[in-house]
């Protein structure tokens, strides 16, 4: 269980986080989703005991990431934004160094890892330098796993990994949440949000939406169309000049578009027709949590 | 324990399969052995001669003929005109000339006195004062051989005695001082950099959120490099002692315990740039400039302390290695035991205790 209270932390002039407070339950993965710079790297960081917050108090099951430090460091497992093993140490190496400065063994836990480490196992002998990015979180993350952590704090664990790994990565911490860790994770790719149990939107050092993320996405109020036309890039332009289109973001290689009710589609295919634009498809959907994202953004 | 005994293997690794790394620690001490033991001497020989001898007598023959015999000197020309030795000066064909009046043995029997000139290539000011030295001494051993066949009735006789080092060997001066540098560099420059990989790399992030403390990682850190000094030691002394020939005058063990103590106060200097600097170029920089160069140039290893102005002498007396070179030339060059280095040893020791304070005191739990 982890219980933030007004935490707040500054950098000079800039705000990083500003009095947030938020509750984290047992066994559950709480996703901290927002841009780089929203101060996800320093939420982690203070909870991980290794930045101080000016003001505000964190408990990690019980334990105050300021005063206990110490104990903090024995129940938690923390893997840093950054790939941060030794690059000319082995894989095996790696993890055997791990698990030693953890007091643990290799033994001991290795059902913890077992399917992570299964992957990796065959490069044992190999430097972790000279792996690919999916194998070196997989690695990053056996190491952080390996002393058996109740919390475990992965920043951007998933930044630079291929979508193969990063599908095969939220796999193995769901089943992780069985062995009843909890599990703080942060990412910048929206589309992770749906492996969560529960997220947080973050920007600017706040967050701007707490719940689960079937519950954020129903809690959309828009009217949400997807654009496509064969001159994207322009067509945004014209789209945002429509007097009834309220937001348009470019997603992909589609435009999402909210748009006021009385807006029907033909008539925005027609504007589009009499700017020229040919393949025109406009289509309602369903929002996505990147869209609520959006949403609470602009609001 | 555990966790200690994994760190300094893993120090281990780091520095075995840094091949390069590995090539300057233990590679350095010889190389600069040998260079300042052969190469920057400051003895100067294989003179090469000039002689002007238009008297052609029995003196002069004899006085040639000993400058030629002298180890020191190596060829001798004949010329026969003070053109022909600017000349040679001049295209550095030789390094001095000797020239000798007319009639030389004549007026030298007759008159009691004879000239000669000694003209030395003095660009370099320190080789043309040598060479003129060498040459004057040759001369005054023969004018002291004829006074004695002549049977003054007195005469003053100086005679110089070199104490320690009679051959006046510039080895014996470079040793000590070739010892502080490499162990002053090795543990200081490469204990600091070592630590401040780990913070570039962001390992340390890893290393602080953990339960290893941060004193078991700094000293973790330290033990490899210390190990690496002691091999670096034995080889130096080896070098010095069966290549360079300067001998161990005083007690092996006594000389092995002040380096072990100067080995620490390097240690600890390491840990104090390391927790100050955040990049291993910043490292890098302060311990060349902050650390290698007083070393090289306020420790007495190349200057004399005592020729320097006085604001340099107080400030020499900040630097380690100043205390240990000249501990080590009293028990190395001296053999002198250890009631004679108690100051040495005591300002050294000192300066650990404050260093490994201030160390203690800048140790960070969390990152910063």
């Amino acid at each position: 269980m982890i219980t933030v209270k007004k935490l707040h932390k500054t950098y000079e002039k800039v705000t990083a986080l500003n009095n947030l407070s938020f509750t984290v339950n047992d066994g559950e993965i709480f996703g901290v989703i927002g841009p780089d710079g929203a101060g996800k790297t320093t939420l982690f960081r203070i909870l991980a005991s290794l930045l101080l917050p000016d003001s505000g108090s964190a408990e990690m099951n019980g334990l105050n990431v300021v005063k206990d430090f110490k104990k903090i460091r024995k129940i938690i497992g923390y893997m840093p934004g950054r790939f941060s093993l030794y690059q000319d140490l082995s894989v095996e190496e790696n993890l055997k160094f791990f698990a030693t400065i953890f007091n643990a063994t290799i033994e001991d836990n290795y059902h913890l890892i077992k399917d992570i480490y299964r992957q990796i196992e065959p490069f044992k002998k190999r430097r972790a330098g000279a792996l690919s990015g999916g194998m070196k979180q997989k690695l990053a993350l056996s190491c952080a796993l390996i002393h058996k952590p109740e919390v475990l704090i992965l920043d951007e664990p998933t930044t630079g990994v291929d979508p193969v790994s990063r599908k095969e990565f939220w796999d193995m911490l769901k089943k992780l949440k069985t062995d009843g860790i909890t599990i703080l994770v942060s990412t910048a790719y929206m589309d992770e949000a749906g492996m969560c149990d529960r997220i947080a939107l973050m920007r600017e050092g706040n967050f701007i939406a707490t719940d689960t993320p079937e519950n954020i996405i129903s809690a959309y109020q828009e009217t949400l169309w997807a654009v496509e036309t064969e001159n994207m890039p322009a067509s945004l332009r014209d789209l945002r000049n429509h007097p009834k289109v309220k937001t348009c973001f470019a997603f992909g290689n589609r435009h999402h578009i909210t748009v006021q009710p009385n807006l029907s589609e033909a008539e925005l295919q027609d504007y589009l027709k009499v700017k020229g634009y040919a393949n025109i498809v406009v289509e309602p959907i369903s929002p996505t949590v990147e869209d609520c994202f959006m949403a609470l953004t602009n609001a | 324990m555990k966790q200690f005994l994994s760190f300094v293997q893993k120090e281990f690794y780091h520095i075995f399969r840094d091949g390069r790394t590995m090539l300057i620690l233990l590679g350095m001490p010889v190389v600069q052995i040998l260079l300042f033991g052969f190469a920057i001497n400051m003895e100067v020989q294989n003179i090469r001669t000039a002689v002007f001898d238009p008297a052609r007598d029995a003196a002069t023959t004899e006085i040639s003929g000993r400058i030629a015999a002298n180890s020191y000197f190596n060829e001798q020309k004949h010329v026969h005109s003070f053109h022909e030795i600017n000349r040679l000066l001049q295209q550095g064909e030789i390094d001095v000339a000797v020239v000798f009046e007319q009639n030389f043995n004549e007026n030298l029997v007759h008159t009691k006195k004879a000239q000669i000139q000694i003209i030395t290539d003095a660009s370099n000011p320190n080789t043309g004062t040598i060479v003129a030295n060498y040459v004057t001494a040759i001369i005054g051993e023969y004018q002291k051989e004829k006074l004695q066949l002549n049977a003054i009735p007195y005469q003053i006789v100086v005679e110089n005695k070199l104490l320690y080092n009679p051959e006046m060997k510039s080895a014996y001066t470079f040793v000590p001082g070739i010892m502080g540098l490499v162990l002053m560099i090795i543990c200081a420059m490469m204990t600091s950099i070592s630590i401040v990989r780990e913070k570039e790399r962001g390992t340390m992030e890893v290393l602080l959120a953990s339960p290893i403390k941060s004193w078991t990682i700094l000293i973790a850190k330290t033990i490899p490099y210390l190990s690496l000094s002691l091999i670096n030691l034995i080889t130096i002394l080896l070098l010095s002692a069966y290549v360079l020939h300067v001998p161990i005058q005083g007690s092996l063990a006594l000389l092995i315990f002040i380096s072990v103590l100067f080995i620490f106060l390097a240690l600890s200097l390491g840990l104090i740039i390391s927790t100050a600097v955040r990049t291993q170029e910043v490292a890098v920089i302060i311990s060349g400039i902050g650390l290698m160069m007083p070393t090289l140039i306020l420790s007495g290893m190349i200057f004399p302390i005592d020729n320097m102005p006085l604001l340099l002498q107080w400030a020499s007396t900040l630097v380690p290695a100043r205390w240990y070179i000249t501990a080590v030339k009293k028990v190395m060059i001296e053999g002198l035991g250890i009631a004679y280095i108690i100051k040495e040893l005591s300002i050294i020791a000192g300066m650990i205790v404050f260093l490994i304070g201030v160390s203690i005191a800048n140790i960070k739990y969390r990152l910063n």
